[in-house]
This record gives structure tokens, C-alpha cells and sequence, in this order.
């Protein structure tokens, strides 16, 4: 049969084109194309790489700013905290103050009131005391214008001073 | 012309009187033939006639095949063989009357015009290719580039690669594509069924046979102490098969050839019977045809249908042989260049 015997001049003519297509192709073609390929998974892995990269970083940095943000509020919570205490402390110092302040008017206020009265008693007690005296002295001069009265009066504190 | 009991001319006008010779005119398609036949009409054959090379009895003769006028004429003492092993090939009469072979016959047939084109197609492909990798450089694939590139890398990752081991491929890599492409395009371009395709490259088994001899030699070349210590000493197989009788040993070394034998029986056996069936779909027409023109019209309306069918199949084909040959070369590298797992 023709079909399974191979001729020799098939055989010569297709080993010589094979080694001429192997040849150009393996010198020519191949290096550039695998290279090609090679160099462009490269750089697309690495583009690739390098995005991940830049999401991971965003959110390194989102996570910064989360917390930035979350230290920011905290701080502003304390510093209104503080604030709200201070006020409140500031407020209790005034009231307590102003109290204490108040008391000490009060009680200097008492204090002169009860002087004043003292004053007050002790000027009535003298004009009363110099009011007797001459209300006395009216009474006596009066009771004492007659000789006998006088000489009576004069017998009776005798009697009395002696008595003592 | 192989296996050409009439001649064509001959043929057209008998046709229709004695029925046509389906079997030669199938056979004059997958065969070798040192004319490009491309149609008949009326009584003139168009034909590219390729020069015919011998070297025989101390001479170098070379002559256009036009002057064997399809087997009708004999130049120079040698004419087509019509009968026997050697059918279809130039022969000459000895002194005794017995035909033979000139001793050398490298005549650019149309098979080897067609390797010619295919290889040179090829490599004009991936010479435009590569400039444009390294034009491109960097940049998304384009045109053809971005065609051929799934199957450059499906080669390279799922043949080469996976087959071979990541650290030696690349030595094999340029081998086994070049390989590849030629078997895919000489498919492809034999499904064709104009100039410059239609020729049966890749279901001729010289063609499948110098392939196959160089997946052959590049394996046993490559091959390391473990892979032939595996066929010398094969490992978890009973001693009594080694010694006295070295069964394993010669079943092993039998198998060196019997790959590439595979190999090249495989490609062939799969191209030829594909153009074979492609042709015998074709020919139904011409043969209702001779009961009736009607009967030839109705025919080949359902012939067409199953030969567009075959022709898809066909294509498939092409990939799945192509991809075969290449895969099975890429393992047979793979274990030869295997080194053994230390335990």
C-alpha cells in the first residue's frame, strides 16, 4: 500500500523543512514571543501587586483615620467632660463663696446691730439714770424748801444710816 | 497521480457510461502525487506540474513531471507504476523487465510543496508575531498576536509546563511549539480544499514518521540515569522478570519505539481517514449522480449537510491531533528528564 510506505524523498524534504521551520522559529520567534509573554505576566503581576498594595495601604490609612477621628472625639469628649466639671466646680466655689461671704455680712451685720444696741441701752440707761437724778433732785428741792422738812428728812436718813 | 487505473481525462467522459472510480479519485486525494491537480475540463487536466528529481545509476536526472502526461507517457525510461507496492511512483524497467525503483526519488511532490507552504506560512506567522511582541512590548496583544497567544500559553502552561517540570521546559519549550503550529496549521490548511491547502501533509506517514523521529531522538537524548535505569531495572516488578530472562528489560526498550511509533501511526491514521471520509461524503453526490441527475441534486443536499458536519469535525479534529502530538512529546520529555523524589 502506498499510504503506509513512507517515500524517501518525503522523508528527506520534510526533515529539511522541520529543521528550517525549528531553526527560524527557535532563533527568530520563540525567544521574542516567550519573552514577551514572560515580561508582560511580569509587569502585570506586579501591576497587579502594586494595587494591592495601594488598597492595603488605603486602608492602613482609613484605619488611621478611623482612629484619628475616634482619638479626636474621645479627646473632645473628655476636654467637654472636664469643661462641664469645671463650670460645675467653678459654680459650687462662687455659690459656697458668696455664701460664706453673705454669712460674714450677716454676722458682721449682727454683730454691729448688737453693739449698736448696747450703745442704745447704755445711753438710755445714763439719760435715764441722769433724768432720776434730777427728777430726784426736783422732788427734793421741792420736799426740801421748808426748814422743818429739811431737819425731818435729814433725821429720817440719819435713823436709816444708822440703822445700817 | 496515485492509484490511477484511468486517467483523468479518460474518467470524465466515462463517467457517465461505466461509473466512476470513487476509490482512485479518494485515494489521488490523500496520496503523493508529482503533479498539483486541481480540476479537469472537458478533456484538459489543470494541474501545477512540479519537477521531478531522481538520482539513479550515477546521474542526477531532473524533469518537469508535465512530460509523464498523467501516466500516459514514459520520460526517459521511467514512468508511473500502475499496480503493486509501489503504486503511483516513478519506476523504470531493469534489464530483465522488472520494474523498479530509481535509487533515489526526491522529487518536490505535492505533498512536499505543501510542506513547503505550510512551513513557510508558519514561520512568516511567528516571525510577524514575535516583531510584534517586541514591537509592542509591554502592551495588550493585537491581531494576530492576540489569536495565537491562548494557545502559545496553553502550550507553554498546560502542556510544557505541567508535562516537563517548571524548572526544565523552557529547553523544550521552542521544540514542542514550533512542533505544535506546524501540525495545526498543516491540519487546518488540509481541510482547506483550495490552492495552497487541500494537500494531505499531516495524514502522510513519512511526514507523521520524521516528526514522531524527532520527538524520538530529543527523548533519548535528554534521557537521565533515572529514566534509563527505569527501563534496565525497572523498579516494583518481581526479580524473576529481570533475571535470567531480561522480560521487563525488552518490554521497556520496546516501548522507546513504540511511542513515537504511536505517535506517528496516530497523527496519520486520524488526518488520512478524516480526508478519506471528507472525500467519500463528497463523492456520494457523484455517485447517485450516475443513476440520475435529479438523484445526484437530492443526494447532495444531505451530502453537503454531513460534510459541512465532518469538515467542523474536521477542525476539531485538527486541534485535538495537533495537541495530542504535543502533549504526548511533552511527556515523554518530561520522563526522561524526571529526576526521582528522595524519600
Amino acid at each position: 500500500m502506498q499510504l503506509i510506505n513512507p517515500g524517501i524523498g518525503l522523508i528527506f524534504w520534510m526533515t529539511l523543512a522541520f529543521l528550517i521551520v525549528l531553526f527560524i522559529l527557535g532563533k527568530f520567534a520563540w525567544p521574542a514571543i516567550l519573552k514577551g509573554l514572560k515580561e508582560r505576566e511580569q509587569s502585570i503581576q506586579e501591576a497587579l501587586d502594586a494595587a494591592k498594595e495601594a488598597q492595603e495601604q488605603m486602608k492602613r490609612l482609613k484605619m488611621d483615620n478611623d482612629k484619628l477621628l475616634k482619638d479626636a472625639m474621645e479627646e473632645r469628649d473628655a476636654i467637654l467632660a472636664e469643661a462641664r466639671k469645671m463650670k460645675e466646680k467653678i459654680i459650687g466655689d462662687a455659690k459656697g463663696k458668696a455664701t460664706d461671704e453673705a454669712s460674714v455680712i450677716v454676722e458682721s451685720a449682727k454683730e454691729k446691730i448688737n453693739s449698736e444696741k448696747l450703745a442704745a441701752l447704755r445711753e438710755i440707761k445714763s439719760t435715764v439714770a441722769a433724768y432720776s437724778i434730777e427728777i430726784a433732785e426736783k422732788i427734793l428741792r421741792e420736799e426740801l424748801k421748808d426748814k422743818a422738812k429739811q431737819k425731818k428728812y435729814i433725821e429720817k436718813l440719819l435713823k436709816e444710816t444708822s440703822l445700817n | 497521480m496515485a492509484a490511477k487505473e484511468t486517467p483523468p481525462s479518460e474518467k470524465g467522459a466515462k463517467a457517465a457510461e461505466q461509473g466512476l472510480d470513487i476509490g482512485g479519485m479518494i485515494m489521488e486525494h490523500v496520496t503523493d502525487a508529482y503533479e498539483w491537480h486541481f480540476f479537469t475540463v472537458g478533456e484538459h487536466n489543470i494541474s501545477l506540474y512540479l519537477p521531478v528529481i531522481l538520482y539513479d545509476q550515477g546521474h542526477w536526472i531532473v524533469f518537469s513531471s508535465s512530460r509523464l502526461k498523467h501516466g500516459h507517457a514514459s520520460y526517459k525510461g521511467y514512468y508511473l507504476c500502475e499496480h503493486g507496492s509501489d503504486i503511483g511512483k516513478l519506476v523504470r524497467k531493469n534489464a530483465s523487465g522488472k520494474e523498479v525503483l530509481p535509487q533515489l526519488d526526491i522529487s518536490i511532490t505535492k505533498t512536499v510543496l505543501a510542506i513547503f507552504i505550510n512551513a513557510f506560512l508558519v514561520i512568516l506567522i511567528f516571525i510577524s508575531i514575535a516583531r510584534s511582541y517586541r514591537k509592542r512590548e509591554g502592551k495588550a496583544p493585537k491581531g494576530m498576536q492576540s489569536l495565537l497567544e491562548p494557545l502559545i500559553i496553553f502550550i507553554r502552561d498546560d502542556v510544557a509546563k505541567d508535562s516537563i517540570g517548571e524548572e526544565k521546559y523552557e529547553r523544550y519549550l521552542p521544540y514542542l511549539m514550533s512542533l505544535f503550529f506546524f501540525i495545526l496549521f498543516s491540519n487546518l490548511f488540509g481541510i482547506v480544499p483550495i490552492f495552497p491547502g487541500g494537500s494531505n501533509v499531516t495524514g502522510n506517514i513519512a511526514v507523521t514518521g520524521v516528526m514522531a523521529f524527532f520527538t524520538f531522538v530529543i527523548t533519548t537524548v535528554s534521557g537521565n540515569k533515572h529514566y534509563w535505569k527505569d527501563i534496565f531495572n525497572t523498579p516494583g516488578v518481581p526479580w524473576w522478570l529481570k533475571y535470567p530472562v531480561p522480560l521487563m528489560p525488552f518490554v521497556e526498550l520496546m516501548g522507546i519505539f513504540t511511542k513515537p511509533f504511536v505517535l506517528m501511526v496516530r497523527l496519520f491514521a486520524n488526518m488520512l481517514s478524516g480526508h478519506i471520509v471528507l472525500a467519500g461524503f463528497i463523492s456520494l453526490i457523484f455517485i447517485f449522480g450516475t443513476f440520475g441527475v435529479g438523484m445526484g441534486y437530492g443526494v447532495s443536499v444531505f451530502s453537503i449537510a454531513f460534510a459541512i458536519f465532518l469538515d467542523l469535525l474536521e477542525v476539531l479534529v485538527a486541534f485535538i491531533q495537533a495537541y495530542v502530538f504535543v502533549l504526548l512529546s511533552a511527556l515523554y520529555f518530561g520522563m526522561a528528564t524526571e529526576v526521582p523524589e528522595h524519600h
